[in-house]
């Protein structure tokens, strides 16, 4: 059974579908990179799969659950979603809003117990957030309350991980840290779906690509195939070019 | 940024929630005591301040009586300071916007509209006593199926509708009450004028009797809802996604929180002020976390409430002031000072 899963399902927002017959699956152990132009769908796509929109036809499911209609604390056990938007109405403090991550696993007050502290300092650390834990969150940087979210995401000890963007605004070292991270999740048994614009670790990183483009996927396979198939130049209107350093290392850039 | 004025928060241990609500409820505990015991007495000197002594509460007398005459309004001012408190907090949690109360969410304004009607319709005579109040509870039960029926957007209650609903609700009914008092003789405006200033002086026992364990019924089940309101404060989407079933939330906590406005305003009238200043104040002392903020709002709107009716019915005795007047007039400085203190924290930040 594919971990995730998606049949002929068609989005509509505000009477317009953005989304249309998009079938695809995840396996355990994949990391899947969405690629595509602004507008495309990504974003529907990824909460399509996570069930935070109801599909106008077709039929979504997560370990076999459809995820529109199952109770939220149960998908959650199971998948983790990192919207692209995060925005904190109070100001917690960063390690507050890292154990909001265990509100599936938690019970009654939920007053975190050691294991829930132990499960997210192990988060925060793989995010490299650790030293900001009592810093509010509302008083961090873009990068670092990305990367905060990115570790309550951790912490909810879900296998499927759903991340939209999670480097934007991210450093270059940190932004690949983080996809150094979650492919060892993804080495691990995890599995990850992540929309990004930074096709170079995409391709460094990817175990698949979805090129989206119209609501539609218009070409998936390997990075290094998708990045050069001709959908892919059409869809951004520029050519990707894939090559390698002299160290061997794959690289990508727009040209 | 959110518009919400905050401490820093800390992680909530047990031992800390458990300090936070001893302090509450020990203020509590000697406010409420203390209350029915003050009052104003006369005598060959003229007026001045008395302290009942604690003997009053076992030994019959003359001010076993005087103590008896007071209790039913300390506890009202009680129960309605808590529900009013608590369900402001939850409000402003649940929409995410520092404006939400009762006020704005329509359910006064409904409440006193069907107050102001049973009024005009002498519906007293007909419902007994206790007329106005039953019509305020069902005013508000009604004001809140209209706006959130307005609100609704698929199985959610999208939090700007939801004040857009209501302060459209709100408006309209302030209008119609106009209008109605309008078209009424004197006696009657002033009727409904003493009613919707929110008072506590002509509060009885039973009334209270009967609708205290309701509210506190209903404070209890609210204060179970603080993960989710703190998980809600990321909005619906990031809760939903960390397992929060944010339909059956919302629904729940508005539906709790109108239907304790209601009561508070069924015994005493629209007493304005008391959800948005306690929550908030609280939020600047204590942090954001509602597993200890609804708790002590509640407590807090209490201790507020009872004691700014005690100054109400003691200041320019034997006259009285209305209690929601005195609540506003205290209350009002007091956040004043605590949003400067924070705003200029916030301006370091560019907020």
């Amino acid at each position: 059974m594919a971990w995730l899963e998606l049949s002929d399902v068609t989005v509509a927002l505000g009477g317009r579908d953005v989304i249309s017959g998009v079938s695809c699956q995840v396996e355990a152990g994949q990391l899947v990179v969405i690629v595509g132009p602004n507008g495309a769908g990504k974003t529907t796509l990824l909460r399509a799969i996570a069930g935070l929109v109801t599909p106008r036809a077709g039929t979504a499911r997560v370990m076999g659950l459809d995820p529109a209609a199952a109770a939220r604390r149960r998908i959650a056990r199971d998948l983790a979603y990192l919207p692209q938007h995060y925005d904190l109405a109070f100001p917690f403090i960063v390690e507050e809003v890292v154990l909001l991550g265990r509100y599936a696993s938690q019970r009654g007050l939920g007053l975190a117990t050691d294991a829930d502290v132990e499960a997210a300092r192990a988060a925060m650390r793989a995010c490299d957030v650790e030293a900001l834990a009592t810093r509010r969150f509302d008083e961090l940087s873009g990068g670092e309350a990305r990367r905060v979210i990115i570790a309550q995401a951790l912490c909810q000890g879900a296998k499927c991980l759903l991340l939209d963007e999670p480097t934007a605004g991210l450093d270059p070292a940190h932004a690949r840290s983080v996809f150094a991270m979650l492919r060892a999740q993804c080495d691990a048994g995890s599995a990850a779906v992540i929309v990004t614009h930074d096709l170079d670790l995409a391709l460094r990183y990817g175990g698949a690509m979805w090129l989206v483009a119209n609501g539609r996927l218009a070409s998936t396979g390997a990075p290094s195939r998708v990045l050069v198939d001709p959908a892919t130049r059409d869809a951004f209107g520029l050519p990707i070019h894939v090559g390698a350093l002299p160290n061997g290392e794959p690289f990508a850039v727009p040209t | 940024m959110s518009g919400f004025i905050s401490a820093r928060g800390r992680r909530l241990t047990p031992k800390r929630m458990l300090a936070v609500l001893a302090i509450c409820v020990l203020v509590f505990a000697i406010v409420c005591f203390i209350a029915p015991l003050f009052g104003v007495a006369y005598d060959r000197s003229g007026r001045h301040f008395e302290l009942l002594g604690p003997s009053a509460f076992t030994t019959d007398g003359e001010a076993h009586t005087i103590l008896w005459v007071r209790i039913p309004r300390v506890l009202a001012a009680m129960v309605v300071g808590g529900a009013l408190a608590g369900a402001g907090c939850a409000l402003q949690a649940l929409l995410r916007n520092p404006l939400a109360d009762p006020f704005t969410l329509g359910i006064s304004s409904g409440s006193s509209l069907a107050a102001v009607v049973a009024i005009r319709l002498g519906i007293e005579g007909a419902l007994g006593d206790n007329g106005v109040g039953i019509a305020a509870l069902v005013g508000a039960m009604g004001t809140l199926l209209l706006v959130s029926r307005l609100a609704q957007i698929g199985k959610q209650l999208p939090p700007a509708t939801l004040v857009l609903a209501g302060v459209t609700v709100s408006m309209w009914c302030s209008a119609a009450s106009v209008l109605i008092q309008y078209t009424s003789d004197f006696s009657e405006v002033s009727h409904m004028l003493r009613w919707m200033m929110g008072s506590l002086d002509s509060i009885r026992l039973d009334p209270v009797r009967y609708i205290s364990p309701w509210i506190l019924a209903g404070l209890v089940v609210l204060c179970a809802y603080g993960r989710e309101l703190n998980a809600l404060a990321a909005g619906p989407e990031a809760a939903a996604s960390v397992g929060v079933s944010v339909a059956r939330t919302q629904l729940v906590v508005f539906g709790l929180a109108s239907l304790l406005v209601g009561a508070a305003i069924a015994l005493a009238g629209p007493i304005g002020f008391i959800g948005l200043i306690v929550p908030h104040t609280l939020r600047a002392l204590l942090g954001p976390d509602h597993r200890v903020l609804l708790p002590a709002s509640i407590l807090g709107g209490a201790i507020l409430l009872v004691v700014c009716d005690t100054i109400a019915r003691t200041i320019v005795a034997p006259a009285q002031l209305p209690t929601g007047a005195v609540t506003a007039v205290l209350g009002g400085p007091l956040f004043v000072a605590i949003l400067i203190r924070q705003k200029q924290r916030a301006a370091m930040w560019g907020r």
